[in-house]
């Protein structure tokens, strides 16, 4: 069953007529994604990649039963995009623009966190990520369908490219995933490391779990202390950002040593001492997850 | 983005929150006769303008009580290599210092709001120990740490200011200039778009509260709706990574001899760090970004070239989207307009690796190339250890 996306997920993509949203939209579709509707204020009635275009997430929502949206809304809109769609009653947002200013994500999650104290059950993924996958069922993202498998490793991670780098791997091992989570690279996610892993540890197809950090921030701690007192899986770490100077950004929003926290060297002996099987070397992800699971599924 | 001491203090001045008489910034002593008339009656504050903290202790910050003494301190402190706990080893010269009025204090308190990324909301944490580092603070006196999370939709409101006053031991006399001035300081960190916002010592005076320091950070995310911050330019940045940056290239120079080219901020980071298990040292972080056509691997290229320290250059490509087709059209077109003195390695994976390949193996051009990063970082190693020699 994975987690998040499955092939019975019905998908509304915002900002669906864009150059971003007609390209990946379109490699969703081909990849087998059941994108259903999108939407464009001001193109409602329109009909874009044979899907029908609406003018609001309410109307996508209510003709098509779409719960699922999928975002390519520039940065200077795309907070106000994630709100729409949990407005309109979607339980699982993905928003994959980059650039969306930190404050605006502060008011996305206290707005996100009032919904979900009325009792409802929100999934938050992004900004800044490549998005979700659920190999052979639903890929709602950036990322390249091809090189993903069908299998039973789970994959979280801050990084797009490292991500790619991470599933190619697995899969030339012959270790297939279950879902490939892109969490982000933003100060402010949706989605924390904590609650990807609480869903693969629930999750009867995910075996093990690979979660790739990098440098900023404390989400790599607190992944160790839930995986120490919560889970049952095996995960293996990697985290970039080794021989990444102290205050300067790393590209990613996210990626910034500061006052001496969010340090390489912390998260990785929090993770080690919970006992989260660290891998040093980038390139050999795949063969670590191999050398460990191969004994058992013989 | 990091702004200067002045920057931040004049953005706070335009809000009503209260500043030191302020002379002005100079750049040598010529000007210092003028900055003192402005800044009024001694004694005065010269503060060099730098970006690292602990400036006090080592000898950026001084009193002087007369002009002459103003005169001889401005000479010693302007040109100065000034080495704070905060400068990793290295000294910044001062090239500016703020001149400005001293002022009465009556009590020193910490005051900042930062955005606390486990919470997703901006968050104060102030104290009644004024004056000194944050993390000293933390580690000496954690008891007196208030910390108190805001709503990014409505500011601090008035009860919650009143909380802090109160729990800061403000006097009652001045607590609703205090809560004036804190509601101020959260309303710049939102309306600003902040990423840091610290005030230490934030003074109490006997007419009300006042920033005596300023350390703003903001998020670059947001520029694009900031025009009090649009003339405002990156003091951190080298001339090579505004240049990178105005190209939408993300690009931060490092220390070593190994040039990078790589798609992906996270795929970046993790070459750096293959270079440095591979016993090498890189000498730049750049993010191509995941639309590198021909024109933007040429331009990196030309970047990481302008960097004399480059003796060889690693290219790592994960093509998803992006196509390794592409990028090797682009890299060998690229290196026909450029003429590239130093070796180039270059690994492509991902979507039409193989036709990626081909084309740089008939080029023509002398690359190395490697099947998997590891043994492309080992080979840049070894190629820039040789060319070193």
């Amino acid at each position: 069953m994975a987690i998040i996306l499955d092939k019975d997920s019905k998908l509304v993509v915002q900002g669906f007529t864009g150059s971003q949203g007609t390209f990946h939209a379109a490699q969703c579709i081909a990849y087998g994604t059941q994108i259903v509707a999108g939407v464009t204020p001001g193109r409602g009635g329109q009909v874009h990649l044979d899907r029908p275009v609406f003018n609001t997430v309410h109307d996508a929502v209510r003709n098509t039963g779409a719960f699922v949206s999928l975002i390519f809304v520039p940065a200077p809109y795309a907070a106000d995009a994630i709100m729409e769609a949990v407005d309109a009653g979607c339980s699982t947002v993905i928003c994959i623009t980059e650039g969306i200013p930190v404050m605006d994500m502060a008011k996305v999650m206290r707005y996100v966190a009032q919904q979900e104290r009325s009792g409802r059950e929100l999934t938050l993924i992004g900004p800044n990520c490549p998005g979700v996958i659920t190999p052979g069922q639903c890929k709602a993202g950036i990322m390249p369908g091809y090189i993903h498998r069908p299998g039973k490793i789970g994959v979280v991670s801050r990084s797009g490219t490292l991500t790619y780098e991470a599933v190619d791997q697995l899969t030339k091992q012959g270790f297939g995933q279950s879902t490939v989570v892109g969490i982000g690279g933003d100060p402010i996610a949706g989605s924390q490391f904590t609650d990807i892993l609480a869903k693969f540890e629930e999750d009867d197809e995910t075996e093990a779990v690979v979660m790739i950090g990098e440098i900023g921030g404390s989400a790599e701690e607190d992944a160790a202390r839930f995986f120490k007192e919560k889970m049952s899986k095996p995960v293996f770490g990697f985290i970039a950002g080794k021989a990444a100077p102290e205050g300067r950004r790393m590209g990613h929003a996210g990626a910034i040593v500061e006052g001496g926290s969010g340090t390489h060297a912390s998260k990785l002996k929090a993770m080690r001492e919970a006992g989260i099987t660290i891998i040093d070397n980038l390139s050999e992800i795949g063969e670590t997850v191999a050398k460990a699971r191969r004994p058992l599924a013989a | 983005m990091k702004l200067l001491e002045h920057e931040g203090k004049d953005l706070l001045k335009a809000r009503g929150i209260p500043v030191p008489p302020n002379g002005g910034v100079i750049t040598s002593t010529r000007q210092l006769d003028k900055a003192l008339r402005r800044a009024g009656r001694a004694p005065w504050v010269l503060k060099a303008q730098v970006l690292a903290g602990g400036r006090g202790k080592a000898g950026g910050i001084k009193l002087a009580k007369t002009a002459k003494e103003a005169r001889t301190l401005a000479k010693a402190m302007i040109g100065m290599d000034l080495t704070t706990h905060q400068t990793h080893g290295r000294s910044i010269k001062v090239k500016e210092l703020l001149i400005e009025g001293g002022v009465q204090i009556v009590r020193e308190l910490y005051f900042s709001v930062v955005m606390d990324r486990k919470n997703s909301c901006p968050t104060i944490i102030a104290s009644a120990q004024g004056g000194m580092e944050i993390e000293s603070l933390a580690a000496e006196h954690p008891e007196s740490i208030i910390r108190m999370p805001v709503d990014p939709t409505a500011g601090l409101r008035d009860f919650a200011a009143r909380r802090l006053a109160f729990a800061l031991n403000v006097e009652a006399t001045q607590i609703a200039e205090f809560c004036r001035v804190a509601k101020a300081l959260v309303g710049t960190f939102i309306e600003l778009d902040c990423s840091m916002l610290e005030i230490n010592p934030l003074i109490l005076t006997p007419k009300g509260a006042m920033a005596l320091d300023a350390k703003i950070i903001t998020d670059d995310n947001a520029l694009y709706r900031q025009p009090a911050l649009a003339k405002v330019r990156d003091h951190e940045a080298s001339a090579l990574e505004t240049e990178a940056k105005a190209a939408d290239i993300s690009y931060v120079g490092l220390d070593g001899n190994i040039g990078c080219m790589v798609n992906g901020a996270g795929l970046a980071m993790g070459t750096m760090d293959t270079i440095a298990l591979a016993g090498g040292s890189p000498a730049n972080f750049l993010d191509v970004g995941g639309g590198a056509d021909e024109e933007r691997v040429t331009h990196a290229l030309k970047l990481i070239l302008k960097d004399k320290k480059v003796k060889v250059i690693l290219i790592n490509i994960f093509g998803g989207i992006v196509k390794c087709d592409m990028i090797a059209l682009g890299v060998v077109n690229a290196l026909k307009k450029i003429k590239l003195k130093i070796p180039l390695v270059v690994r492509l994976q991902g979507t039409n690796v193989d036709a990626g390949k081909e084309i740089l193996a008939k080029s023509g051009i002398p690359i190395i190339q490697a099947g998997d990063l590891w043994t492309a970082a080992q080979k840049a190693v070894s190629t820039a250890q040789t060319a070193g020699n």
